[in-house]
């Protein structure tokens, strides 16, 4: 009995670091439409400014609680600097452009952590007075848990009366619904987005700072806490703070009794309960339908005409130097290609359900890693030969895709695409944790092709042929009446609705279909390089897809494949420097602020405009 | 500070707006006097909601002057112009419908200004009774007309001297637009001085005082209301 | 004796407690224009929604063509042989007028999920035949998203009609309209209803409009139909000039 209620109360404690990130990222994103990718570095520096602060003053009764106080301030102010030097200058730009500067901000956090505080995980210093247990009939429970748990339903009073009794609260709500007419109406919009960019952050770094005596600083606190806080305010209903409150209440007593029935992989509870709140809900437990979007939607204008003379005459060139290439081309170069080659499928189905599909997808690396594990799978257990292995390691991603595409449908915007990195990431965890089966962070070794195709370039053309049929068959899928049907539910679900066409059940099938090409790519990968590692089904690669393809453009279905080899040719050029991720996030956040309008989208435009027939 | 009365209170000189590449407003020009209620006529399309995003500064105009009692507003964004005393109720309403109908009305608060009396959630409850009612209520619930008279009370909090209405009686029953015609008078003796938009000849006839008609992005023709002739309406009003 | 495209009885629908629809019933004939009028909150739209299959009703029958509809989605709706425009336009905006038929005609039939041909060359003739009848074939070639307004409306009404629909449901057909837009507008639907043998149920603003082209007008006050009759009685009923038309002359 006693263990149970021990257990009960552990939930509850890992609950409120949670709680508190989560409605920071929901007021965060309420008022600005930002979804700040960078929320759970500020949790994570939370933690290390935390540990720093209370390890430097001098110590004393207050010690410990003036310095979780103090590194919540300082990553408020952070938040702050964030906002004014930043994302001020973003907020005319596409939605999706502001989140790649905030996942910049990841990168960049990321490593200025590691080289400040060093890679070393950080055990947390204990509350004066809170350091030992308390016996619960028999079961012991930390003191600090319990004073966790009291924090929580603090914090949810005190931003309930700050919004609901307060004129800055009552400014908060007005702007959350609707920016433009409280702009009008004398509020200045500038001045409440710092505000609630600094109340955001402060909160997420209390959140971090809070948690560290019962779980340290490390440097994947960032993601793992923002993988979780996605499926919390999806769960509890964006924009709802007790909605917040409640799912993470749930997630963390799934994680203290999932830990008992399945220690493996506790988010695959977490992934359960997801999915039953979504089938009741679809909209969260305590959320509201969002009111259809005001204004202009951003929906690309731009139609779509079938391959003019020219352009038809560019891709035969194109295709006739890939075929040359061998001949001219050294060993690492044509290495390089096959990479771009497999990026750029990997990237034209990423494109086939975000351009035509209207869903922007921000865990495709589930799809991709999920068919390289497939496929390293079936050779490692079954020495199944590469010919069937990439046969089938389509088929199961795409089923793997249609179950995951099943519970995203039914979402939509910026809630499909959290749901997206959510079971991307339970995807990674099982990867990452059911080590007995994938060999966890050791990866999956030695898988190679059949002898026939083990040479380089017999490699290259296998790929070639594979990738670009594959980009050629989604490509045609475009134009027929299930692609125009697909840009149709982007356009207007409500005359979809009204014609007879089934929304949902299009988009699912796109899901999968994107998928299995995805799985194809991945397949492709793993003999490409001989082993596979959870990496390769991280965030920080699905959001490599992302950039890809927003760096191709999305007004061309040529965009993937130019952004793929932009890309990856970026990442061997600086993949080697040292802190190279912090270079890379401000690359990320350059291009967003000095080319706003899209990267190569702009160039793109120009081509696309030089090959369409004039009409 | 005397001659003020007789300098119009907004001065909309040859401004060109656009929304992307298209040019919406072409050399906008037209006045304001104080105290008066003028209407803009015009078919869809024709400019009327951009010339209001335009003076309150939605939409900024690429060229053009735009004088607010004798300021240069034109550049200036929506928060600032809605401080100096120029009150916006859009087409749409946009009640804040999570919001109780006090909530609205706290949003839309400006501190008082100078020389007159500020209005108040009980002065705006007097001039709206149905509103009185249900300022607890979900400004959601309520119904098209309501909104409407919310919307426009919500404007008058921050204290405004010119209020500029883009189609307030689009959608509402008849019996709705008189008491709606009501309290326009109303505020015209408070001395709030009133632009607005219709597309209902017969509604703008009951309050007006002088009509501008616009076609095409730009002013075609003016007049007093009262000798405003059909012919001219039927020409740029009419297809 | 002429058939019935819809009948409705005793209809109900209430949100949290209050009731938004109430024991509605009245009847569509092919061929007739049926204006829905009433203030503000009435329970138009709800009734409306009822009947489209977009809301589900607590109590009474909806009867389309002969078959019942409650409970049936929006799409089933559809496939009985409804079309729908909306008060505030719903197309794809990044496609051609031409293609935004290609698509409804298409979804007649069931061709949705077809990955071989590309659809350009599909329904072109067809398609083309509907954009003629609404009067914007010259426009076939130009992208919805850049439209003007009253196009839009015509391109909407060729959507409804491509799947030959016996009952045309028009929320607000005229919103957004200039006058003499909207009586030509109007005109052109009621020519093409009676050619048709379509029924059709609108709801308008415009007095206007409503008075000069509809056959019969229903009055919604509260979610309760208080009167029902030809024009002249509805102008001439002093309950209905009590509510909703006022003291001003029409």
């Amino acid at each position: 009995m006693g263990f149970y209620i021990v257990q009960i109360l552990t939930g509850l404690s890992d609950a409120s670091a949670l709680f508190l990130v989560a409605c920071g990222l929901s007021l965060i994103f309420g008022v600005s439409r930002i979804v700040n990718m960078a929320h759970g570095s500020f949790y994570m520096v939370g933690a290390y400014l935390a540990y720093f602060f209370i390890d430097k003053l001098p110590h004393g009764p207050f010690t410990f609680w003036i310095g979780i106080l103090l590194a919540a301030i300082a990553v408020g102010l952070i938040g702050l600097i964030v906002e004014v030097f930043l994302l001020r200058r973003l907020y005319h730009t596409p939605e999706l452009f502001i989140l790649f500067a905030t996942f910049g901000i990841v990168l960049i956090i990321q490593d200025l952590s590691r080289w400040l505080f060093g890679a070393e995980d950080l055990l947390g210093q204990q509350a004066p007075g809170l350091s030992g247990s308390i016996n619960i009939m028999g079961s012991y429970i930390p003191q600090y848990d319990l004073a966790l748990i009291v924090i929580a339903p603090l914090i949810l009073v005190g931003l309930w009366l700050l919004l609901t009794k307060t004129r800055w609260g009552i400014l908060v709500r007005a702007a959350t619904e609707d920016r433009e007419m409280s702009d009008a109406l004398g509020v200045n919009q500038t001045w409440l987005f710092t505000s609630v960019f600094f109340l955001g952050s402060f909160l997420a770094g209390l959140g971090g700072a809070v948690q560290l005596p019962k779980g340290g600083a490390d440097l994947l606190m960032d993601l793992n806490i923002i993988a979780t806080a996605f499926v919390v305010v999806v769960v509890g209903g964006m924009g709802s703070i007790p909605g917040a409150y409640l799912a993470a209440v749930i997630i963390g007593e799934l994680n203290a009794f999932g830990i008992l029935v399945f220690p493996e992989s506790t988010l695959v509870m977490m992934f359960l309960v997801m999915a039953v709140v979504l089938i009741i809900r679809p909209y969260g437990l305590l959320g509201k339908e969002e009111a259809p979007e005001r204004g202009d939607t951003t929906a690309s204008v731009s139609i779509i005409r079938p391959a003019s003379r020219k352009l038809k005459i560019a891709g035969g060139i194109f295709l006739a130097m890939i075929l040359v290439l061998p001949a001219v081309a050294s060993t690492f170069q044509l290495v390089l290609m096959t990479e771009i080659a497999l990026f750029a499928l990997a990237c034209m189905s990423l494109y086939f359900i975000m351009g035509p599909g209207g869903m922007v997808s921000f865990g495709h690396a589930a799809y991709f890693g999920g068919g390289a594990y497939f496929a390293a799978l079936l050779v490692h257990y079954l020495q199944t030969p590469m010919e069937l292995a990439l046969f089938l390691a389509p088929l199961l991603t795409g089923g793997l895709a249609l179950i995951i595409g099943w519970f995203c449908v039914r979402l939509s915007g910026v809630y499909l695409a959290m749901l997206t990195l959510a079971f991307a990431q339970i995807c990674w965890s099982i990867v990452f944790q059911w080590g007995t089966v994938t060999g966890g962070d050791d990866g999956l070794l030695s898988i190679w092709p059949s002898a026939w195709a083990s040479e380089k370039t017999v490699f290259y053309y296998l790929t070639m042929v594979l990738c670009i049929g594959g980009i050629v068959i989604l490509r045609h899928f475009i134009f027929t009446p299930f692609g125009y049907t697909l840009r149709a539910c982007r356009d207007s679900a409500l005359r979809v609705d009204s014609i007879g066409i089934n929304l949902k059940r299009h988009q699912w099938v796109a899901f999968a279909i994107s998928g299995a090409f995805a799985g194809l790519a991945g397949g492709l990968y793993v003999f490409f390089k001989g082993s596979i590692f959870p990496d390769e089904m991280a965030i920080p690669r699905s959001f490599d897809f992302l950039f890809m393809v927003l760096l191709g453009g999305m007004d061309s279905l040529f965009g993937p494949i130019a952004g793929s080899a932009a890309f990856t040719w970026l990442h061997y050029t600086i993949s080697r420097i040292n802190l190279w991720q912090l270079i890379l996030g401000s690359i990320f956040i350059v291009l967003v602020v000095v080319l706003p309008q899209g990267i190569a989208g702009s160039i793109g435009n120009r081509l696309n405009k030089y090959f369409t027939e004039s009409s | 500070m005397n001659n003020q009365k007789d300098k119009p209170i907004l001065e909309v000189t040859a401004i060109n707006s656009f929304y992307g590449k298209a040019q919406i407003l072409f050399d906008m020009t037209l006045e304001i006097n104080p105290g008066e209620v003028v209407v803009l006529l015009g078919r869809n399309g024709a400019g009327k909601t951009t010339t209001f995003k335009s003076i309150m500064g939605i939409v900024m105009p690429k060229d053009g002057k735009i004088r607010f009692k004798n300021q240069e507003i034109q550049a200036l964004p929506p928060f600032k112009t809605c401080g100096m005393g120029l009150g916006y109720v859009p087409e749409d309403r946009r009640i804040f419908s999570r919001l109780t109908i006090l909530e609205n009305l706290e949003v839309g608060r400006q501190p008082a200004r100078q020389g007159r009396s500020p209005w108040t959630a009980e002065r705006l409850f007097d001039l709206f009774p149905n509103l009185a009612e249900r300022r607890h209520q979900d400004g959601g619930n309520l119904s098209g007309g309501e909104q409407q008279m919310l919307t426009i009370a919500r404007t008058l909090m921050g204290n405004p001297e010119l209020i500029i209405l883009d189609e307030p009686s689009e959608g509402l029953a008849p019996v709705i637009i008189d008491q709606l015609s009501a309290t326009i008078r109303k505020l015209k003796e408070e001395d709030v001085s009133i632009l607005l938009a219709e597309q209902n000849l017969r509604f703008a006839k009951r309050i007006c005082d002088r009509a501008y008609l616009i076609y095409q992005g730009s002013i075609r023709h003016e007049s007093p209301i009262d000798t405003l002739s059909d012919d001219e309406y039927e020409k740029y009003c009419s297809i | 004796m002429t058939s019935n495209v819809l009948e409705v009885r005793k209809l109900a629908k209430s949100f949290g407690g209050i009731k938004a629809v109430n024991n509605i019933s009245f009847d569509l004939h092919q061929g007739q224009l049926l204006a829905m009028i009433g203030p503000n909150g009435a329970g138009k739209s709800t009734c409306f929604n009822l009947i489209n299959g977009q809301l589900s009703a607590d109590r009474g029958t909806i009867t389309i063509l002969g078959k019942k509809t409650n409970g049936k989605k929006p799409r089933d709706v559809w496939k009985l042989g409804v079309g729908r425009t909306f008060q505030i336009t719903a197309t794809f905006g990044s496609m051609t007028v031409l293609e935004n038929i290609q698509m409804a005609t298409l979804s007649y039939q069931k061709r949705t999920k077809s990955i071989f041909k590309s659809v350009p060359r599909l329904n072109q003739d067809e398609a083309m035949a509907l954009l003629r009848l609404v009067g914007i074939e010259d426009q076939y070639n130009r992208a919805c998203g850049v439209l003007a307004y009253g196009d839009l409306k015509r391109v909407e009404l060729a959507v409804a009609l491509a799947n030959n629909p016996k009952l045309l449901l028009m929320d607000e057909p005229t919103a957004g309209m200039g006058p003499a837009e909207r009586q030509e507008l109007m005109e052109m639907t009621s020519n093409i209803v009676e050619t048709r043998k379509i029924g059709v149920l609108f709801t308008e603003h415009d007095m206007d409009v409503v008075f000069s082209r509809s056959d019969r007008i229903i009055v919604l006050n509260r979610g309760e139909l208080v009167a029902e009759g030809t024009p002249d009685e509805i102008r001439k009923n002093r309950r209905v000039q009590e509510i909703y038309l006022g003291v001003e002359p029409i």
